[in-house]
């Protein structure tokens, strides 16, 4: 992978240049087209953005992120480049406006390159349900490259950008970045502006980085968190610079959670390897193991399909063949046509979603399932809250089997959202999380491992993560 | 629980879609799946807890003043839809 910081290096040596990097991108974007990791290529954008990024350079005032080389999860709007949420029924949609995390990172000079697959409207665990057709895994393209931020991972893998922003509502950043070999960042429910994402699950998504490093990930996150007065659930906070803290030392101790054995049953034995490997390394750094059991982990996965399936009914309601999209071709009847254009235009697992959402939400279940959803989400969030009043870290697999093949659980929907259990809680407790690569699994392909941390620490999060990255390599 | 044919038809026209048959029989039977593992929150005691509606600080709320901004024009907000005369979107007859 190419780490955007030892590129600038060779930037201010003067050994390459902006210009001559976004080609070498593009020539490897047209050689790996069968990955399908892009849907819209910016290339004409990008080496506008470049020239003025070699002027800059020329002139001696780069900004914090000149020349960095980008790929947005389609489902980041971006003014002018078409963001079809890896949607039928988007496929003609060009956003007027920029997300506030795109106009920051253009602020800062980063270079847009293209617009990342998806599954539909980020549902899905391994990018199978993008309606322009799965993503292959770059180290291995009979394999899946996890989901639902697959197009944004495996473009970092490849080689096709820099690094990546993606979205995360149930683990859809830091499942495709272990599934890579990448490092991918949920921050902190709040911390990022969620202006100009396109909405599933409101209360659970987060925009955040994937990266070949921590260092790099760090550096974006640096550049798009902060308040945002257009998106009111955005956090009153001063941006963090957790650049300036990664390499600060840690403190002689400190404590790590662990789950207890019984909670990892389901997992596969490379990840527990892998698990037991981090930790062990952990402890070389001064960590103090102790197990903190999730009380409610069986209850984790229907509680996020509740809640999540809840809010994507809602948003997704706004898709009508109205105002923006496909229109199906019906004349005579406006209800007629906003289910045609409803059932035509979604995939499968997005109408599952909505059925699933619209179900628990109606009347005479609204009790049963959501609200009762809503009351475990708060144990959830206590249950966090205790943990951190003792424990810097909570380290836990991201994934419990290393990557699958294309095909091998596209069947069984239960089967794919039962993956999701190390990573949902995350999103649920509006905890931040990180997924870094933690060795490789007997099939060859990448395992990744994940810490997360209190509310709106990702100062040390990423510190801790920086040092277990550095340790483990 | 079962989900009965019914309820699939009530829910999926709720939520404006529709399907074909084969596609309902295939359908339900996942959907039913799915139905019977939300169940396991009855397991779980939530006698006294409130529900969690938002993470971030109940106290927190966030005021504007209400002015208005001209931030798109008539062209822009017309520019992605499927028919419009330029003024109006366009749809097909709702009153009779």
């Amino acid at each position: 992978m190419k780490s955007y910081i030892s590129f600038r290096n060779d930037l201010e040596a003067k050994k390459t240049t902006c210009a001559e990097a976004v080609e070498t991108f593009l020539a490897t974007i047209a050689a790996k087209q069968d990955l399908n990791c892009l849907l819209s290529v910016n290339a004409a954008g990008a080496r506008a953005q470049a020239a003025e990024a070699d002027a800059r350079f020329s002139a001696g005032n780069p900004r914090p992120l000149e020349g960095m080389v980008i790929a947005l999860k389609d489902n980041i709007n971006t003014k002018g480049i078409r963001t079809s949420c890896g949607s039928k029924i988007l496929e003609t949609y060009v956003p007027i406006y920029d997300a506030t995390v795109v106009e920051r990172l253009k602020n800062a000079g980063a270079i847009i390159i293209g617009k990342a697959n998806m599954d539909e409207f980020a549902m899905g665990s391994s990018n199978e349900n993008s309606a322009y057709g799965a993503v292959k895994n770059p180290v291995n393209p009979e394999y899946v490259p996890g989901g639902s931020s697959g197009g944004a991972a495996a473009s970092v893998a490849a080689e096709l950008c820099h690094a990546a922003l993606g979205s995360d509502t149930g683990g859809s950043v830091r499942l495709p970045a272990s599934f890579c070999g990448a490092v991918g960042l949920k921050p902190t429910y709040g911390r990022v502006s969620r202006y100009g994402l396109v909405a599933y699950g409101s209360s659970l998504d987060q925009i955040g980085p994937l990266a070949p490093t921590v260092a790099d990930a760090a550096l974006l996150f640096d550049t798009i968190n902060g308040n945002d007065e257009r998106d009111a659930t955005s956090c009153p906070f001063t941006p963090l610079n957790t650049t300036s803290q990664l390499n600060a030392p840690l403190p002689a101790t400190f404590t790590v959670a662990v789950l207890p054995d019984e909670q990892l049953r389901g997992c596969d034995d490379d990840v527990l390897l892998a698990y037991r490997k981090v930790l062990g390394t952990l402890r070389g750094m001064g960590a103090e193991i102790v197990t903190h059991e999730m009380k409610y982990i069986g209850a984790l996965i229907p509680t996020y399909y509740i809640i999540a399936t809840a809010e994507a009914s809602s948003n997704l309601s706004r898709y009508d063949g109205v105002r923006y999209g496909f229109r199906a071709d019906v004349t005579n009847d406006e209800d007629d046509m906003v289910i045609k254009t409803r059932s035509q235009g979604f995939g499968a697992e997005v109408k599952r979603r909505i059925m699933l959402g619209t179900y628990v939400l109606s009347s005479g279940y609204y009790d049963a399932y959501y609200t009762k959803a809503l009351k475990v989400r708060r144990l959830i969030y206590n249950d966090y809250k205790q943990m951190f009043k003792t424990a810097d870290l909570f380290a836990l697999p991201s994934y419990p089997t290393p990557p699958f093949k294309i095909g091998e659980k596209s069947s069984d929907p239960l089967a794919m959202y039962l993956g999701d259990i190390f990573t949902v809680s995350a999103n649920l407790g509006g905890v931040p999380g990180i997924s870094i690569p933690a060795g490789t699994a007997s099939n060859g392909l990448p395992i990744g491992i994940q810490l997360q941390a209190n509310h709106f620490d990702e100062m040390h999060l990423m510190q801790y993560a920086h040092h277990l990255e550095k340790a483990l390599t | 629980m079962a989900v009965s044919k019914e309820t699939i038809n009530t829910i999926a026209q709720l939520a404006r879609l529709e399907f074909r048959e084969e596609e309902k029989a295939r359908f339900g039977q996942q959907f039913e799946q799915i139905i019977e593992y939300f169940n396991a929150l009855e397991a779980i005691n939530l006698d006294g807890v409130e529900p969690l509606k938002t993470i971030l600080d109940a106290d927190i709320n966030v005021f504007r003043e209400d002015e208005v901004k001209r931030e798109i024009t008539t062209v822009e907000a017309l520019s992605n839809a499927p028919k419009h005369n330029g003024v109006f979107f366009k749809v097909p007859k709702v009153i009779g």
